[in-house]
């Protein structure tokens, strides 16, 4: 049995994403495989080579597998899949958007992601916003799977010493081009894979409002997030969403202020370790499932919690 | 260009799910159905498409139960121009429903196939990309705005660092995310009008399509119960809980 993972990378680095991905491989047990593709990424599988647990590196370095275009590097998972019990990915957006395409190609049902491995065929993944969860038995050859990375530890990112193989296969379907990317710039950890998550959501009024939140973050070393409420009204950009349509966190601590708790927020939250709410509405759901409840006007909490922290 | 979209029936999204006592699945007896949420928004977003003379004819497709027709309906309502219902079981995985949403694009030839991003019961995120993979055509997963630009459509998409564009030769897959667009409600008249909207219904033999899976769901369970804690009375009293009994901060 040898497993497939496709390494989730930005900015000439291996993304924490790859770390979790590989600890579902290792449940699963067999030779582990790193899938490094893109464009000028020498550097990505040299440090997918030092993670603890991986027999190999596949490195596929070519201008078509820039952007990770799914048209594109779709056709090339494909071809390396046939050799393979188990294809892996982070179920980033990344990875949501290449591997049912790499799944229906290969016509087998996809395994989205799951959450705990029960054996070598059969995963444990959450539906209905994660108010259920699912057991699922695969009897595809190949089992295509995303990992949701808050179910599994991360591997040790140093320690291993994969030999690295070029993969020459180049794929241009010629069918999608990139034109262009936003990205949100941000000193502070990032949300998913944050210690301490500090979010914010309607309650918060406007978005120059979040500047509290950024001032609490800063002091506890946290990242911020929102609620879809949030989002919509413009405080802040949608990558910062959290829930069943935004980011999984599942941070030690979990700050929500001003945020209801509606079933679609929690669905992002719920594996939190300690959830904290401050709410002036004391029956607003979030109560339900926090460690710790504060009934107050967040204008004033938030910065009294700044200063005693 | 005429324009396909797909919609579901799934439980409302205000509904709170229980899990069946003998851990076969979610109980959906008497409980309130609506069209999927991101489903809405891809109607929505043809609807818009027509509205600018972009897209000539929406064609709005479900598979699923008889039931489904409702659904269809409320699309119709919306704006849609006919339906056609592949007649199935419920719980279909989503590969089998990209088979038979391929055999319509067969039929019906669209330059432009729209869907939600993922179905908020399966919450598989799966289908857009598999009709995509199953038709070769290019995908715009995830969208917040699609334009038409000459012969190419180009789609924002929302990635998890922030927005990315590309351009997708035609015809093409879109799936929506939330931002897309406000989904807008249906008049009592447009409603009424949306009767007599033709909606057609095979089955998925008259298609050819196989509805096998390689998934089996052996069970569901009820996730661990959370449940409530203490209400703190001040801030201070908080940030002690935190660093004494947490131990998080």
């Amino acid at each position: 049995m040898t497993i497939l993972v496709v390494a989730e990378h930005e900015n000439g680095a291996v993304a924490p994403a790859t770390l979790n991905t590989v600890a579902a491989a290792a449940k699963i047990g067999g030779d582990i495989h790193v899938l490094v593709a893109g464009q000028n990424v020498g550097g990505v599988a040299e440090s997918a080579a030092k993670i603890a647990g991986v027999a190999k590196v596949l490195v596929a370095d070519n201008a078509a597998y820039a952007h990770a275009l799914p048209e594109n590097v779709a056709p090339l998972l494909v071809e390396l899949a046939k050799g393979y019990s188990h294809v892996l990915a982070p179920a980033t957006t990344n990875g949501k958007n290449i591997l049912p395409r790499v799944a229906a190609l290969l016509d087998v049902d996809q395994i989205s992601e799951i959450i705990a491995v029960e054996s070598a065929d059969t995963f444990k993944r959450p539906i209905y916003a994660g108010n259920a969860i699912a057991t699922v038995q695969s009897s595809a050859a190949v089992k295509v799977i995303t990992v949701r990375t808050t179910g599994f530890d991360a591997v040790a990112a140093e320690g291993g010493s994969a030999a690295v193989e070029t993969v020459a296969a180049a794929h241009d379907a010629g069918k999608s081009a990139f034109v262009g990317e936003e990205l949100a710039k941000s000193d502070r950890p990032e949300l998913t894979a944050a210690k301490i998550v500090v979010s914010g959501g309607r309650g918060m009024g406007n978005g120059d409002n979040f500047k509290h939140l950024y001032a609490l973050a800063d002091k506890l070393g946290a990242a911020v997030g929102a609620s879809r409420a949030a989002v919509d009204a413009g405080f802040v950009p949608n990558d910062m969403q959290v829930g069943q349509t935004g980011k999984i966190v599942a941070p030690q601590l979990y700050i929500a202020v001003g945020i209801s708790g509606a079933i679609q927020h929690l669905a992002g939250m719920k594996d939190s370790k300690v959830i904290v709410a401050i709410n002036k509405d004391e029956e607003a759901p979030i109560f339900q499932v926090a460690d710790y409840g504060l009934v107050a006007d967040l204008f004033e909490a938030v910065p009294e919690l700044e200063k005693l922290v | 260009m005429k324009v396909l979209v797909a919609v579901k029936r799934v439980v409302d999204y205000n509904v709170k799910v229980r899990v069946k006592a003998d851990n076969s699945g979610v109980d959906l007896a008497n409980v309130k159905m609506s069209m999927n949420p991101f489903c809405e928004i891809a109607v929505e977003e043809a609807v818009r498409l027509k509205e600018k003379g972009v897209a000539s004819e929406i064609v709005v497709v479900s598979i699923g139960p008889t039931a489904a027709q409702e659904q269809l309906r409320t699309a119709l309502a919306l704006g849609a121009d006919r339906a056609i219902l592949v007649e199935a079981a419920d719980e279909l995985n989503s590969l089998a429903v990209a088979k038979a949403l391929k055999a319509v694009v067969d039929k019906e030839q669209p330059q432009l196939v729209i869907l939600g991003k993922q179905a908020i019961d399966s919450d598989n995120n799966q289908t857009g990309q598999m009709l995509a993979a199953l038709t070769g055509y290019a995908q715009g997963t995830f969208a917040s705005k699609v334009e038409l630009a000459g012969d190419k459509l180009n789609v924002t998409r929302e990635i998890d660092g922030g927005l990315q564009t590309v351009a997708l030769n035609l015809p093409a897959i879109v799936t929506t995310d939330l931002r897309l667009n406000e989904p807008r409600y249906a008049s009592l008249p447009n409603i009424m009008k949306a009767k007599k909207k033709p909606l057609e219904t095979v089955t998925p033999d008259a298609l050819g399509v196989s509805l096998a899976s390689t998934n089996t769901t052996i069970k569901v369970e009820a996730p661990a119960a959370r449940s409530a804690g203490i209400k703190v009375k001040s801030v201070a009293e908080l940030v002690e809980k935190l660093k004494n009994e947490a131990k998080v901060i």
